[in-house]
């Protein structure tokens, strides 16, 4: 029987992809896991492995043609036999072909439940919840794919939402009554999903921290004078992902992936942040920040973040950041260690910006404004010295905001 | 009161009703000298006469249009088939005919007939000997069906049946002949179009009919075992569906799964969890399952043939799906 073969998707981020050669010819045996073509990514080129056995029948993508994942680039089957029907037949379905060379990033960090804004639930559920005026996005669903069932909102308590409110809220103390239970909470998609993905990477990746103070006098001081004149006033975020991408433009190991038989290379830098939700996290990402203004991360960052806590990303929205920053420092914490977000190799961990006093190099004692941060990364990929070098050089344009230009 | 087995409650009936009604006649392939394929009119031939219990020759379309005849003409016909299986010779002069006259001759013609025998799968009988066709029936207007699953109900239903103006297709089962159960001594009917709770519970609804009914039963308490407080529904008439006994159980569950012993594609099954699902939307938690035989013919290999039935096993794995505790 004669099979169509598909585009598939060979990055995390793989929309569509240009046929660079083939590799096979009409006629040649095709085995498992033979190099069919090469195929130019959004990222890279790469061979496009096959995972269907049999005589090339047709190539459907010429060379220099572009496809479009899960659109059919070619016929496998039998020698002789009448293919006509296939190539003539209607188009393939949108859905997109699982991403063989992307083990990691093909799994979600988000609410499965939750898909373009639509929470999955069971109509008892969602009729409960509308009793209760407690919005469903809200719930974590324990059902299947994340569907938010009845127990789950019987279960639910806005309180213990607060707790795990966003950066810069605080849960109101409840003195006096005690918010302990026994409960048995069900662990909702979206956390499972979370234990697997970041226990794989902190028992697979040999995590390693470097940590450094920043003084954030002069970022502040050129930020104040850039705010004075607006009317809307730019974060500090936006700022520090633009001076990330710079870096990382300079350091390109740290803007990779580890794939086992090789490490791959990204010629984009992507960035993503995290950000908290009520029942988990997320790492809307900012993408090619390195071409961006900090004015248009900005707006980006402000939608995204926005819609992070709405529950409203698409899943290429959050999947595949190429380095990840996560931010405590709204919640006073000095310093921490984060544990790095796959494809990424690294993820900064940013603490709280703190008048300190420093003793300046005439020995006199003055105050700064500090920042630490905290780098972690896969020693598979990203050795000391390489992270090190990183990393003062990042410090060096947040401290110096000239050196971008250099 | 009385433990008497199901076939000793359906004779029961058949005798009441004949001494009732001169009308009421019994027809069928060896229905009177043998008593019976399943000694169902045991004695009544002895009782009635070679006038009122006849013995037909296999020729299922032929008598069955015979007894479509009398009713038209004012008598009471029950209908023996040996078993539904043969019935699909029969079907045109039920569903052409039986079904049709009261409507097409505007109400001068009524047709007050019973069709009863086993139906729906036994054990060891094969591939064409092991189907159920309660969907055939119910499928077409005009058609009362029923489908007791205990003694009592079998007793009260036929009774009705037969004082019943429509035709009546009365489902029956080869495995049920023997159960026994309390039947009381005084007369009483059933009301066709009433569903009976036969288990009180609270987390789930089990809906079936005819024989499967106590395989829920016995599944009811290995759920119970579980923790799992399961409620037994018993339609005992497809046709009319007591929908309210049906959507109030699930409206206190939240959760159903029905199980029907035909296969499940356009199946009785497959209508009354579609009826559940969009008449109690709001009120699920889990989409309703169906628990069917499987969609193959009937495999004769006993092993086989047993797991292509419902079993107490897959009633009690659907319930932990729609209680989302598989």
């Amino acid at each position: 029987m004669a099979e169509k073969v598909f585009m598939i998707a060979l990055s995390p981020t793989m929309e569509e992809g240009a046929i660079l050669q083939w590799k096979k010819k009409v006629g040649d045996i095709v085995k498992m896991e033979d190099p069919l073509c090469e195929v130019e990514t959004d990222k890279a080129s790469m061979d496009y492995l096959s995972s269907q056995e049999g005589t090339l029948l047709a190539i459907v993508k010429e060379v220099g043609t572009s496809a479009r994942v899960a659109e059919m680039i070619a016929v496998i089957g039998e020698p002789g036999e009448d293919i006509s029907g296939l190539l003539t037949a209607a188009p393939p379905p949108a859905k997109a072909a699982p991403a063989k060379q992307a083990p990691a990033a093909a799994v979600p960090v988000a609410s499965a439940a939750v898909s373009g804004g639509r929470v999955k639930s069971s109509p008892l559920a969602r009729k409960l919840a509308a009793d209760k005026g407690i919005d469903l996005a809200a719930i974590p669903g324990s059902g299947p794919g994340g569907r938010v069932i009845k127990t789950d909102v019987e279960n639910f308590t806005p309180a213990a939402a607060a707790a795990v409110a966003p950066a810069g809220s605080f849960a109101p103390s409840s003195l006096g009554s005690s918010a302990l239970n026994d409960d048995q909470v069900p662990v909702s998609r979206k956390r499972q999903i979370i234990a697997k993905r970041l226990g794989e990477s902190l028992f697979s990746a040999p995590h390693f921290f470097l940590t450094l103070g920043i003084e954030m006098d002069s970022l502040l001081e050129a930020r104040d004078r850039i705010n004075a004149k607006r009317k809307e006033k730019v974060g500090l975020n936006p700022f520090i992902l633009k001076f990330l991408a710079e870096a990382l433009k300079r350091h390109q190991a740290l803007n990779s992936s580890w794939e086992g038989e090789f490490i791959q290379n990204h010629s984009r830098v992507d960035l993503g942040i995290a950000v908290a939700q009520p029942d988990g996290l997320i790492t809307p990402i900012v993408k090619d920040a390195g071409s961006k203004g900090i004015l248009q991360i900005e707006a980006e960052l402000k939608d995204l973040i926005d819609r992070a806590r709405g529950n409203a990303l698409k899943p290429e929205e959050y999947t595949g950041a190429t380095f990840t920053i996560s931010n405590l420092g709204s919640f006073g914490i000095e310093e921490f260690t984060a544990i790095i977000n796959p494809p990424g190799v690294a993820i900064l961990a940013l603490g709280a910006t703190i008048k300190t006093p420093v003793v300046a190099e005439d020995d006199s004692i003055v105050v700064k404004r500090i920042m630490k941060v905290t780098l972690s990364c896969d020693h598979r990929v990203v050795d000391g010295v390489v992270g090190a070098a990183f990393l003062t050089e990042f410090k060096r344009m947040v401290e110096d905001p000239y050196q971008v230009l250099l | 009161m009385a433990i008497i087995t199901f076939r000793e409650a359906l004779r029961q009936a058949l005798d009441e009703e004949m001494a009732r009604e001169t009308g009421v006649v019994v027809m069928g392939e060896e229905v009177a000298q043998y008593d019976g394929a399943y000694k169902v009119t045991k004695g009544l031939l002895d009782k009635y006469g070679p006038d009122r219990v006849l013995d037909t020759p296999i020729t299922e379309l032929g008598f069955t249009g015979l007894a479509v005849g009398a009713a038209f003409a004012g008598m009471r016909p029950v209908v023996e088939w040996m078993t539904f299986q043969f019935g699909l010779l029969a079907i045109d002069q039920l569903i052409h005919n039986a079904v049709k006259y009261r409507s097409m001759s505007g109400g001068q013609f009524k047709c007050p007939m019973v069709v009863r025998g086993p139906n729906g799968p036994a054990e060891y009988l094969g591939g064409q000997h092991s189907q159920s066709f309660a969907s055939y029936f119910v499928h077409v207007p005009g058609f009362k069906v029923v489908a007791p699953s205990t003694p009592y109900d079998a007793k009260g239903l036929l009774k009705a049946a037969i004082r019943d103006d429509n035709p009546v297709i009365f489902l029956e089962s080869e495995m049920s002949y023997g159960h026994k159960g309390e039947v009381p001594e005084e007369e009483y009917l059933i009301e066709i179009g009433k569903a009976d709770v036969k288990r009180e519970g609270t987390d789930v609804t089990l809906i079936s009919f005819s024989k499967p009914v106590l395989m829920c039963l016995h599944a009811a308490e290995e759920l119970a075992k579980e923790g799992i407080n399961a409620e037994v529904v018993d339609l005992r008439s497809l046709v009319p569906l007591d929908k309210e006994t049906v959507y109030a159980s699930v409206r206190k569950t939240n959760r159903a799964v029905v199980v029907d012993e035909a296969w499940p594609k356009a199946s009785v099954g497959s209508w009354i969890q579609a009826e559940v699902m969009k008449d109690c939307f709001d009120d699920l938690d889990a989409a309703v399952e169906l628990v069917a035989s499987e969609d193959v013919p009937m495999i004769y290999n006993h092993t086989v043939e047993l797991e292509i039935q419902p079993t107490v096993a897959k009633i009690v794995a659907a319930a932990k799906r729609v209680l989302y505790r598989a």
